[in-house]
Formats: structure tokens, sequence, C-alpha cells
């Protein structure tokens, strides 16, 4: 028997983890999920692509329809159309995979209860493929915003620095609702309640620049709102303001910039701490 | 040396009124949450050495699947070490992350790397696969549009393609038609010629007689025996069809009581009504066993079953109150079952149990049967099948019809 434990090492079984089973595997079974996540989202429904540009494209109408015939704030700001669109896919993305992801892990119930499976893999499945789709809706996007006359600007090369920052902050609230909804079945509600609040507390529908200077303190916490200021000054209009100017110097960026990265920690404490218990749970 | 495993234990809270909500919380934020702790496993060690088919057998709720699930890294132990040596593969249910919307190439991929293969090797043994199903000409086929038998045979397929130095296998694969179980066992059978290590959960003892070289017996969670797979086969039918106390270590505790009634005594008795084990091969099973009711027995009918060591019935009866005595006997009264049985049963071990069973509320069924006794019968008697029945064959020589 001597002879067969040195032929063979015993390494410690851990039990599941956010990573079990390493690196390597993980990514393989990230690309797999991802991958048919995708395929059940495109080859499942009749017109497939159409409606994931369909969807932002509709409440684009609506929206631009609101604001620029009723309450008319579109008038005060230039490129107004085009800054809603751009917006609202950004936020879009965010909304939609954090809203996927809350009853992701339940959702792959058996492959949690009867394989072994890095548990974090599936939030991030969740949240790579909606990063695909912003991709795709993006392509729409840019075309429209060219169409509409904006000249490109050596900024659009900045572009992929907010789409990270958008997307490790969105896989982090993505990382917390999910491990916490096996626990509390109620996050699922919570968090669409949250995600509304937050479409109305980020720069989305207006620019920071026309919100009176209280509600604009309380706005300005929102670690969302620097970046869609950042992408309207690099992107649509280099004339606007950016998250700096509008906060009146960078001292008062600092507590955005604290609370997303208190998320991010809190993300990967909250779920390596969950996710061994996961499977438990379901 | 494969598998290690030391001192693990493992407990589930089972809140007795369980806060689901964070609304719940917030209405009782001070409220201590009283858990029930249950103790799936208690100090379980073992080691599984290579190229073994090790069998881990109990009952339902003795903790065989906490620790296959342990063992497999779904669930995380909450003391103790396991170590292991190679790739494992848990086969828990076929067809792991199979999706009716697509083909079946894509899910026998899926389903293959989720088994532990990599992309690339569910690739490459794609074509093997639909071959071996024999679907190669679905594979382009939508997994909604599959028979069912067609998905087994896939996800079948899958599995035998999944390989693995460990592999863990849970005895539900193998519920089902027969001949598919007997299929999966060939297929586990030819895995360990390979010299591959195979850990079988079940609880059929048949199977672990067969197949395994060792085993291991969980009795309430609490590791009963580990070693020689006959032996653990001996100790599990003790275990399920012993007294209602069992004995380890000088504590007695008691076995899962019917909610119908409890045994207060089962004995064998020899002719003279002395207490006795063993009935020589012929000589008729005499019973005494007393009966307390837990509850109001309306019209009981006692219903006993006779099960050779691996669980297969012999044979069974039953007897109800005489004519006279009252119909209802009131929990807390006792009922005394006493007579013989007619022995045709061969040389061997066996079990006697009882379902207790009410009538006149809906049909109620038995919860459960009660383990009386387990007892030997001795003898020389040829031992082909489980009784020895009188036979009146006589065998003569004919001439051929050439001659």
């Amino acid at each position: 028997m001597s002879a067969e434990a040195a032929e063979t090492e015993l390494r410690e079984v851990r039990g599941p983890s956010a990573l079990g089973g390493g690196w390597r595997r993980s990514l393989e079974l990230l690309t797999l999920i991802a991958v048919t996540d995708f395929k059940k989202v495109y080859f499942g429904t009749a017109l497939g692509y159409v409606w994931s540009v369909a969807r932002p494209l509709m409440l684009f109408g609506v929206l631009l329809a609101v604001f620029t015939q009723v309450f008319r704030i579109g008038d005060q700001v230039p490129e107004y159309p085009v800054l809603l669109l751009f917006n609202i896919v950004l936020f879009g993305f965010f909304q939609e995979a954090t809203i996927t992801a809350v009853q992701s892990i339940v959702g792959q119930e058996s492959v949690v209860r009867k394989t072994q499976f890095p548990r974090l893999v599936i939030p991030l499945a969740v949240v790579l493929t909606t990063l695909f789709n912003l991709g795709l809706n993006l392509i729409v996007v840019f075309a429209f915003i060219l169409i509409w006359g904006i000249d490109p600007t050596w900024t659009w090369l900045l572009f992929p620095v907010i789409v990270l920052l958008l997307f490790v902050i969105t896989t982090a609230v993505s990382m917390i609702v999910s491990s916490l909804f096996p626990r509390f079945r109620d996050m699922a509600i919570i968090w669409s309640v949250l995600a509304t609040v937050l479409f109305y507390a980020t720069p989305v529908l207006y620019p920071l620049e026309i919100v009176p200077e209280t509600l604009r303190d309380v706005i300005q916490l929102n670690p969302l709102a620097p970046l869609f200021e950042l992408a309207r000054s690099w992107i649509i209009d280099p004339t606007a303001p950016g998250p700096v100017e509008s906060a009146g110097g960078f001292a008062p960026l600092l507590a955005p910039i604290a609370i997303y990265v208190f998320v991010c920690v809190l993300a990967v404490w909250v779920f390596r701490r969950e996710a061994p218990y996961i499977a438990e749970r379901l | 040396m494969v598998i290690e495993a030391r001192g693990i234990h493992k407990s589930f809270r089972i809140p007795e009124h369980r806060i689901d909500s964070l609304k719940e919380r917030a209405a009782h934020p001070l409220t201590r949450l009283n858990y029930r702790e249950l103790h799936a496993l208690r100090d379980i060690s073992f080691e599984v050495h290579k190229g073994e088919f090790f069998g881990i057998v109990g009952r339902n709720g003795s903790g065989k699947s906490s620790l296959l699930k342990i063992l497999a890294s779904i669930y995380r132990a909450d003391a103790g070490t396991v170590r292991m040596a190679g790739r494992l593969a848990p086969f828990i249910e076929l067809g792991v992350g199979f999706n009716p919307e697509l083909t079946a190439r894509e899910n026998a991929i899926l389903n293959g790397v989720l088994m532990g293969l990599s992309t690339r090797q569910a690739r490459r043994g794609l074509d093997e696969v639909l071959e071996f199903a024999e679907l190669e000409d679905f594979k382009e086929l939508k997994l909604k549009n599959y028979s069912s038998g067609m998905m087994v045979r896939l996800a079948f397929a899958v599995m035998v393609q999944a390989d693995a130095d460990i592999m863990l296998v849970d005895e539900v694969l193998a519920v089902g038609d027969a001949r598919f179980a007997e299929k999966c066992m060939d297929v586990f059978r030819e895995r360990r010629r390979a010299g591959k290590t195979i850990v079988l959960v079940t609880h059929d003892m048949g199977t672990v007689q067969t197949l395994c070289d060792r085993a291991m017996v969980l009795h309430d969670g609490g590791q009963e025996y580990v070693g020689e797979s006959e032996e653990a086969a001996v100790r599990y039918m003790r275990l399920n069809f012993a007294g209602q106390e069992v004995t380890e270590g000088g504590v007695r505790r008691a076995a899962v009581p019917d909610i119908n009634a409890r045994v207060v005594h089962a004995q064998l008795t020899d002719g003279a009504g002395e207490p006795t084990e063993n009935v020589e091969h012929g000589e008729p099973i005499r019973l005494d066993v007393l009966l307390e009711a837990r509850r109001d027995l309306s019209k009981p009918t006692f219903v006993f079953y006779v099960a050779a060591k691996d669980g297969v019935v012999v044979f069974g009866f039953s007897s109800e109150l005489d004519n006279g005595q009252p119909e209802t006997v009131v929990a807390g009264d006792r009922v005394r079952l006493a007579g013989s049985i007619e022995n045709a049963l061969v040389p061997g071990h066996y079990g006697v149990v009882c379902w207790v069973r009410r009538e006149g509320f809906g049909g109620d069924m038995g919860v459960q049967p009660l383990p009386l006794l387990d007892f030997m019968v001795y003898g020389t008697a040829p031992r082909h099948g489980l009784v020895s029945v009188s036979a009146d064959v006589r065998a003569e020589a004919l001439p051929g019809p050439g001659s």
C-alpha cells in the first residue's frame, strides 16, 4: 500500500467553494454555461437577436416621447435623444444582469446539487451573457450616434474602461444577490425594487447638472453616477461636465469610489461565506 | 489509498420556525431561532484503496447521501478531512444539466463537461457517445423532441464516456428497469477491471455482496462497520431486523419506532419455551412477541414478513385479534403475538419484521415495519434457493428412440 500511496498523491478536498476545482475548470464551465445561456436566448425564440435590441429601443421610444414632449427636459440638454438611448442601454446591462442573477443559482439547482461545480461560475455566466448582449446593442447605439452626426473623438478609445468598471460593479452586485437568495427568498423582490430606485437615482434620464443642488449631493453618492457622467463626456458631448467638474473637485468623488470598493469587497466576502452552503439551502 | 476520510462530522440546522424572509427577520429581530440540530454524520473515518469497489450502505436517513455529497464536494463537512488522489466524477443523476432547447450534440458536450471532462475531451468523445447511444441520425435534433428512452440512452452514453480515477455512484442511478440497472453495473464492473476505484452508495445488500470488495455500514449518522462486504451485509441485516434497541459501546439507543406500536420484547423460543437464537432446519419457528400500542388501534392487523439477509422476503402472513376480544386496542395496552411458523427455510440468516395496520380510519396502512428479530436456521440441508420443499421427482434412464 505504501507503494500505491507514493504513486498517487492524496490531496485534501475542501468541499464546494466559489472557484472549487481550479481556475481552468471554472473558466471552461463559465464559457460553456454562458454560451448555452446565450443559445437559449437567441435560438429559443423566433426573433432571437431582434428582441434583445427591440427592448431597449422600445423603452427609448417611450421615454424619449415623455421627456421631450411632456416634461421637456430634452430641450435643455444637448444631444438628448442619443444620450438617452446610450444611457438606457448601459443601465439596461446593469439592471438585466443583476435581476437575472438573483435567481440564477437556484435556477441551476440540479447542477449545484448533483455535480462538482464552482459556485461563482453561475452568476458570472449571467453577467457575461448580458455583457454579450450589451455588445450587440452597442453596435446599434454607435451606429445611431454616428448617424445623429456626432463626430468620433479620441476619448471613444477610453470607452472599454467604462464598460470594465460597469462590469465589475455589476458582477459584485450579482454575486451578493445570487448568493443571498437561497437564504432569503425575498431578495428577488427587494432587488427588483432597489434596481428601479437605482434607475432613477442614476443620471440615465437626466444629466446631473440640471438636478437641484441638495438632491445632486445624494445622487452623487451612487457609484454608478460618475460612470454615466464619464460616458457622456467621453462619447456624446465633450463639452459636458465630467464627474470631477460636476462634483466640484475630486474630494466629493471619494464617497462613491469608497462605496464602489466597499460593494466589491462585500461581494467577495459574502460570496465566499455563502458558497460552501448553497447546495444545502436550495 | 485513493480516498482517506478522517473524523467527518456534518449536521444540518433545521429551524423549528423557519425564517425564510427578511420581513420575518425584521419583524422578530430579537427572537433567537430555535434550531433542531440534525446530526447527519458523526465521526466517520474510512479509507478506500486503489482499484477497490467500495460500498456505503445504510437505510434512508442513515447519512449515506450526505456522505456522498461531502465526498463529491457538494456539501462541506463541519469537521474532519477528506483527502483524495486523482480525479473524481460523481454520478448522482443521469443527464445533469440537460436542456430541452439544445440539440443532442450540445447536450452531450454540456453533460460531459459537467461530469468532469474538459471541453476538448467531451468534443473528441462525441462521436463515440452518439454511436454508443445509437443516436447518430438524431444528433442535431433538439432534446425536447427526444423520447424519454432516447434521452436516457444519451445520458447513459455520456456517463460511460466520462471517465475518472474515482467514480462516486449513487443508487438512484440504477432505479428504473432492471435491465438498465444491470447495464449500469456492467459499466462499473468493467471500469473496475480497468483499475478505477468505485464508491457505490446503496441500501441494496444484494448489490453490495455481489459487487463490492469492502463496505461501510452507516446507521443514524454513525459508522457501524467498515470491512468485508459479507460481514457488512450481516451487520446491516442485524441493524434492520434486530430487536427494537441497538446496543453500541454500552449505550442502548432506540431504533426508529413505528407510530402505531412499539416492540416490548420479541423472542424466538425453543420447544421448551426457553429463549433461543437459532432454529434447526425443519423445526418450527416459535415466536413470542409483545407489542405495545402507541395509539388506539382499531381492528389491528399484524402483518409478518420473514426475509432472507439480502432483504428478499421469503414469505409473509398476517394475524388479527380473535373474535370475542375488544375490537380496539387502547394506546398503552399490549398485544401478545405468539405461536409457531412452519419452517421450510434453508439454512442461513433470516429476519422477521411486523407491520401494524389499523382499520377503519380510511384504510390506514402500517407506517414502517417493526424489526422483531433475526435468527439463524442451521442444518446440513443443501442451500439451494430460499426454501426446501418436499418433492417427488424420480430420474429414470430410457433407451434412445433409435435402438
